[in-house]
């Protein structure tokens, strides 16, 4: 089969250009495939995050012709033919070299979360409870919803707002059928849940399906809503002094 | 030359399951951890496991046990085990999954509100928690979360590539940060690695990058004992089909859950293997089966055979196998849930690591502590499904305890010596400081192949030995690579460090192989195809003597009365 160019880029925190490379296609290729030809056959100091190669470590992200994408998982043959493919890192994150950012902030914010705290020993837990929460445990950690979010993509909020995955890390603890911390604190104000507007691009790219806007942010904002706006709720927490 | 120093009291060498339970049992003891991790954190190999964590919980099948859990232990490993991790792990893992329960993970659920078991080979009751196909992502994340908030200091991306010695002792290690490259010196008074495994030696394998036998070599060079070596695991089913995805994991959970094998011809051919375990005999016996079927000419197209599940509800098969599904859907135009799927051996896991105290984990050289797939006697001559999960668990913890004994224990801190540390570093710069040399890949894909076509699952002398003779030519080619561009985040760099250890690995299983002249567990030799009873009390151990790779054998550890009483009345 013919070569197909790919523009990669290289570079680092002082900049850099997509260099081009012609790689010998094979059936069934993903960009990741190509991308390790390239480094095993042409560029040995090619940078590059990988793991699993199967969608399960959520290392390879990158911008496939524009697109945030996995890379394990992006097939060539679901890219437009009779042109160059374009490999880019995430625009959200800072370079450190070629197609590998400095995420470190995303663990950062995730050690601002209160923790889990187990309710009670010994309870029984029911499938039904845990199905909601499920989904939000299959997240891979691959931070394509940090990256395409507005929130953090365009208006650099990374100071007060945890962005998309943080979020369903958050919903997966508050609706843990066996969960005690309160977190209503952080939610309102230091999460940055508020500034939000659904517009579901992180949904879009989540390579795990997850739900992220309709299953975990919309019902976290009706918790701070409910909690902290709900004038029924703030008189029943007054006489009774739930939480 | 300049580098950076930190102090723990324990430093942990790997952040999958072993390594991250290690170190929150450090840390829950009071001293002072670092976890070095190649990766970023919760990318560990650990996060790939599929089917289960095995444990004898009784949710599903009331009658198991620990004392049935190690006969199946035992017998799967055709009775090579170090029978005391084999009994602690039986006893241990319902403990260590009721723990992480506590720490927040979720399985899948019984109706009756507790944790769900499945079937598995080998196995004699459904013993496997899980969450769907991705127990190892659950787990990884739980260790994650709980290691973050209990004061552990993580060192993400950086590469150990030499242990240090105070004298006969552990005294520390040198590494780099992947990121600059700039080379980091770290204090400690114990060591655990928690390295993992090697199948990077291999061209088809369900492994990721990082499996390169770091922990085997750095143990290894630091003088302590390798065993069973010649003991690798090929998985029985991988994806064969695209080239791209060969050797990628297709969950023994599939057969778990009802999956049946056929060859070309439509037949169940495990009938003519194992007629009463079937598709869940154990993997060496299902990998060996399939190998077999497809060198006789009865494989599928793509050079494997068939797995079908797609005689269950296709909403069944979509929950309990959903990574499956998309995995084949995805990367194959398979949907698993209407056309059977190829599949083939492929390398997964060396049964053969340190050799280690079952109590503590400490190996043979003071110090240095192991756990999880780098350290060998657990599994014996194979490991069954699922025993891999609740062994990093196990030993993780016990691993922690004894580094934090021996360190409370020790009367004065070890003192590193600056001229090891030099050369230590200025070895692995060399590759920088010569103007021309080879590509480290090209090396690495003639190991691959050499492994492949010559230490695979049939051996022979022949075999072995050519095998032995090109990692030789291998190692001789790999002193003189030279690296291109700079020293930050550059793979081909890394690569040289890899390839070394990756190289003595290879060396460690081909000659032990050829040691080992019979036929037992994973290890099958063409030339001696049964079972030998003087060699089934041995263990192959492989140290470092003199600057060659000795060779030699001691008594596998006499299994007590009572357990021996066990064990007859069980097999």
């Amino acid at each position: 089969m013919p070569d197909v160019i790919f523009k990669v880029f290289r570079g680092d925190t002082k900049g850099g250009q997509a260099v081009e490379y012609p790689v010998p296609i094979a059936p069934g290729m993903v960009v990741l495939d190509a991308i390790l030809y390239i480094q095993g056959h042409l560029a040995p100091d090619l940078a590059v995050r990988w793991n699993c190669k199967a969608a399960k470590c959520g290392s390879c992200s990158a911008e496939v012709n524009g697109r945030p994408a996995l890379m394990c998982k992006t097939r060539l043959d679901a890219l437009t033919e009779g042109r160059p493919i374009t490999v880019y890192p995430m625009k959200t994150f800072p370079v450190i070299k070629d197609l590998v950012c400095d995420v470190s902030w995303n663990y950062e914010v995730n050690k601002k979360i209160p923790p889990y705290q187990p309710a009670k020993d010994g309870r029984k837990i029911y499938q039904e409870d845990v199905d909601r929460v499920q989904e939000f445990r299959k997240c891979i950690e691959c931070f394509l919803c940090q990256d395409v979010c507005h929130v953090l993509r365009e208006h650099e909020k990374k100071a007060e707002f945890a962005g998309p995955r943080l979020f369903v890390r958050l919903a997966g603890l508050e609706m843990h059928p066996n969960d005690a911390t309160n977190r209503s604190e952080f939610l309102k104000n230091s999460s940055g849940l508020g500034l939000c507007n659904i517009t579901k691009c992180c949904t879009e790219v989540c390579p795990e399906d997850i739900h992220i806007t309709d299953n975990a942010i919309i019902p976290l904002k009706e918790r701070v809503a409910d909690r902290f706006f709900d004038p029924l709720r703030w008189v029943f927490r007054k006489i009774f002094g739930k939480k | 030359m300049n580098y950076e120093t930190h102090e723990h009291d324990v430093l942990i060498i790997g952040a999958g399951g072993a390594g991250l339970r290690a170190a929150v049992e450090v840390s829950a003891q009071g001293l002072s951890v670092g976890v070095v991790s190649k990766s970023l954190l919760g990318k560990a190999h650990t996060v790939m496991a599929e089917g289960g964590i095995a444990a004898a919980m009784a949710n599903v099948d009331a009658k198991d046990s620990w004392q049935t859990h190690f006969c199946d232990t035992m017998k799967g490993g055709k009775f090579l085990n170090n029978w005391r991790m084999a009994q602690l792990h039986a006893q241990e893992a319902p403990d260590r999954i009721r723990e992480l329960e506590e720490w927040g993970a979720l399985f899948d659920r019984t109706p009756e509100g507790e944790i769900l078991q499945r079937a598995f080979g080998g196995h004699t009751w459904k013993r496997l928690c899980h969450v769907g196909d991705r127990t190892g992502l659950e787990m990884i994340r739980t260790l994650q979360d709980k290691g973050v908030h209990s004061g552990i200091n993580i060192y993400m991306e950086l590469t150990i590539f030499r242990l240090l010695k105070d004298g006969d002792k552990i005294a520390g290690a040198i590494g780099y940060w992947r990121q600059t490259g700039e080379f980091v010196v770290f204090k400690t008074k114990a060591i655990v690695l928690a390295t993992g495994g090697a199948g990077k030696a291999y061209q088809i394998t369900s492994n990721s990058w990082e499996c390169t036998g770091d922990g085997h070599a750095l143990a290894y060079e630091a003088g302590a004992e390798l065993i069973d070596m010649e003991f690798f695991q090929f998985h029985p089913t991988g994806m064969v089909w695209p080239p791209g995805v060969k050797g990628l994991l297709v969950t023994e959970g599939v057969r778990g859950e009802g999956g049946l094998l056929a060859n070309n011809k439509g037949e169940r051919f495990m009938k003519r293997y194992d007629p009463k375990m079937m598709e869940l005999s154990t993997r060496d016996m299902v990998a060996r089966s399939i190998y077999t079927e497809v060198k006789e000419g009865r494989g599928s197209p793509h050079g494997g055979v068939f797995l079908d599940i797609s005689h269950l509800p296709a909403e069944r098969v979509k929950k309990k196998l959903p990574s499956m599904y998309h995995q084949f859907k995805e990367l194959a135009d398979v949907d698993i849930t209407r056309e059977p799927m190829e599949v083939g051996p492929t390398a997964h896991y060396i049964m053969g690591g340190v050799r280690v105290d079952a109590e503590t984990g400490l190996s043979t050289l003071p110090g240095l502590f192991a756990c999880g797939e780098v350290a060998g006697g657990m599994h014996g001559a194979n490991r069954l499904g699922g025993n891999s999960l609740s062994d990093l668990l196990v030993f993780g913890r016990r691993a922690g305890a004894g580094a934090v004994e021996y360190a409370r224990k020790l009367n004065s801190s070890p003192t590193l010596d600056t001229g090891e540390v030099e050369k230590a570093a200025k070895d692995m710069e060399a590759p920088f400081l010569r103007s021309s040399g080879e590509n480290p890949y090209k090396i690495h894909r003639e190991l691959q192949e050499s492994m492949q076509s010559l230490i695979g699952i049939f051996r022979t002398e022949e075999d072995l030995k050519k095998g032995i003779g090109k990692s030789e030519e291998l190692k001789h080619r790999t002193e003189k690579v030279a690296a291109t561009g700079d020293r930050a985040y550059n793979p081909g760099w890394h690569l040289v460090g890899d390839l070394k250890s990756l190289l003595i690995v290879s060396d460690a299983v081909a000659r032990a192989a050829l040691t080992r002249k019979e036929s037992r567990g994973a290890h099958s030799r063409l030339d001696y195809p049964n079972l030998d009873e003087k060699l089934g009390k041995l263990n192959v151990a492989v140290a470092e003597k003199n600057g060659a790779m000795n060779i030699s054998t001691s008594p596998v550890p006499e299994t007590p009365e009572e357990l021996k009483k066990l064990l007859a009345e069980n097999t």
